[in-house]
């Protein structure tokens, strides 16, 4: 018998982000569709950077996971557009990140590309990052790049402490 | 007779390397596109291999990591543009069959990715001069009519905005910062302006690719890029050199020494054990 999809949905709830483990891959909105093709499941992920190291085990863990619930006849799909953005991490997750020591995204402070975006961030013309731990917003930035391809290196000038930030995009 | 360098290379090319940019008289179109495809994949995949050899000798561990970053961006966009022009040309070739088994010929890069890194600042500023161009021709390619293309090319130009912002401060803060930083910044742009026109020299496969609405004309760029060096490169005290000459010849595929040398370096595992995998 073949499992409802949204049965398949809280098995894949379950299957943790390879360098985040403390999100699944779809509080981290990165599996965008699950249907069934025939005798086929046919699970459709997005990366979240181009050439994000975890993309590879991710479909591993997906693939581990549905066989171990009984899903022999699978495919796991790539798709790139729309795509992946910070907004689509969940509510919830951002919590998670943020008791972890993870800044979570400040929604609106994507990159635009543009120098402009840069004048305002040197101005300090852009809402504040805050502290994971102090929940301070005396902040700076350190690195535009951090620990994994989706994180910027931060540090907090009152508490000291450094912090990942889990960064817009 | 010696044999002269066009026999070499269609003798070593067949069968075991064949050429990237093979005429195909039954299907021009997809000739055209597929050239095009591989000069937006390799001018990522050389700069990301080159990025690359900063990995674990940057000056600070800060800097080290975001050059890793950096290279992996580029390498992953380059996944998509080669597997595309794999897939356009459709001979059985992937992404990683025309990233290590081409010869330096038939790359089809800018001359300004293959450059040495030499010092930071040297590699900062090559970086800059390339994400001034790659995030405005990202942007425009957005709107190519070939949909496969505008997804790729929306993909990676919000990875590429942030090249840009990093580069431009990094370029900022050494130009305008020390005497011995301030130096060695203007020299990095002197050394690499003469290669920063070949961005905008389109030929014949440009000007067909721009008539059919999937690239933007090269010459279409040039105004953005030039708006964004003035504005960084005045707030970094340096001089925008004043020569229009140009290099030329990476994207038809003649390339400097210094491309071989890189070659033997990244393909030297798929050479040595043709067909390894992980």
């Amino acid at each position: 018998m073949q499992a409802s999809v949204a049965q398949v949905w809280e098995w894949l709830d379950e299957v943790p982000d390879p360098e985040i483990p403390v999100i699944s891959i779809t509080d981290l909105g990165i599996v965008r569709d699950v249907a069934w093709e025939g005798a086929t499941l046919v699970v459709t992920v997005t990366p979240t950077y181009s050439g994000c190291p975890a993309t590879g085990v991710i479909s591993l863990d997906i693939e581990r996971q549905l066989r171990a619930r009984g899903v022999d006849d699978l495919r796991i799909e790539r798709r790139i557009s729309p795509p992946w953005t910070t907004d689509w991490l969940k509510p919830e997750a951002r919590a998670r990140l943020k008791a972890y020591g993870i800044a979570p995204p400040v929604d609106g402070t994507a990159v635009a590309g543009v120098t402009s975006a840069r004048a305002a961030r040197l101005t300090g013309a852009r809402a504040p990052v805050c502290c994971p731990r102090c929940d301070s917003s005396n902040t700076e930035e350190v690195s535009r790049f951090g620990s994994t391809p989706c994180k910027a290196a931060w540090r907090c000038r009152d508490c000291l402490e450094p912090f990942d930030y889990f960064k817009c995009i | 007779m010696a044999p002269s360098l066009p026999d070499m290379m269609s003798a070593v090319g067949e069968p075991l390397a064949p050429g990237a940019a093979r005429p195909r008289a039954d299907a021009p179109e997809e000739a055209d596109l597929f050239t095009a495809l591989c000069r937006l994949g390799d001018n990522s995949l050389i700069l990301g291999h080159r990025v690359s050899e900063w990995c674990g000798h940057a000056p600070v561990l800060e800097e080290d990591i975001a050059l890793a970053n950096i290279a992996l961006d580029l390498i992953g966009q380059t996944q998509m543009w080669l597997g595309l022009a794999a897939e356009v040309e459709g001979a059985g070739r992937d992404a990683d069959s025309l990233a290590f088994l081409r010869d330096a010929w038939h790359f089809r890069n800018i001359l300004l990715v293959e450059q040495p890194n030499r010092d930071f600042g040297h590699t900062m500023m090559r970086q800059f001069l390339f994400d001034a161009w790659h995030q405005p021709l990202l942007a425009a390619l957005e709107q190519s009519g070939d949909a496969r293309i505008a997804e790729i090319a929306a993909k990676a130009g919000k990875e590429v905005a942030y090249h840009l912002e990093r580069s431009a401060d990094l370029v900022i803060r050494l130009g305008d910062g020390t005497e011995e930083s301030h130096a060695r910044m203007q020299a990095a742009l002197d050394r690499l302006w003469p290669y920063a026109g070949e961005m905008f020299a389109g030929d014949g496969v440009d000007m067909r690719m721009a008539e059919a609405g999937l690239f933007p004309a090269p010459e279409a760029l040039r105004a953005t890029w030039r708006a964004t060096l003035d504005e960084v490169l005045g707030e970094a005290t340096l001089i925008i050199p004043a020569s229009t000459w140009a290099q030329s010849g990476g994207r038809q595929g003649r390339h400097s020494e210094h491309l071989g040398h890189l070659l033997t370096s990244m393909q030297w595992l798929q050479r040595a054990y043709p067909g390894a995998s992980w």
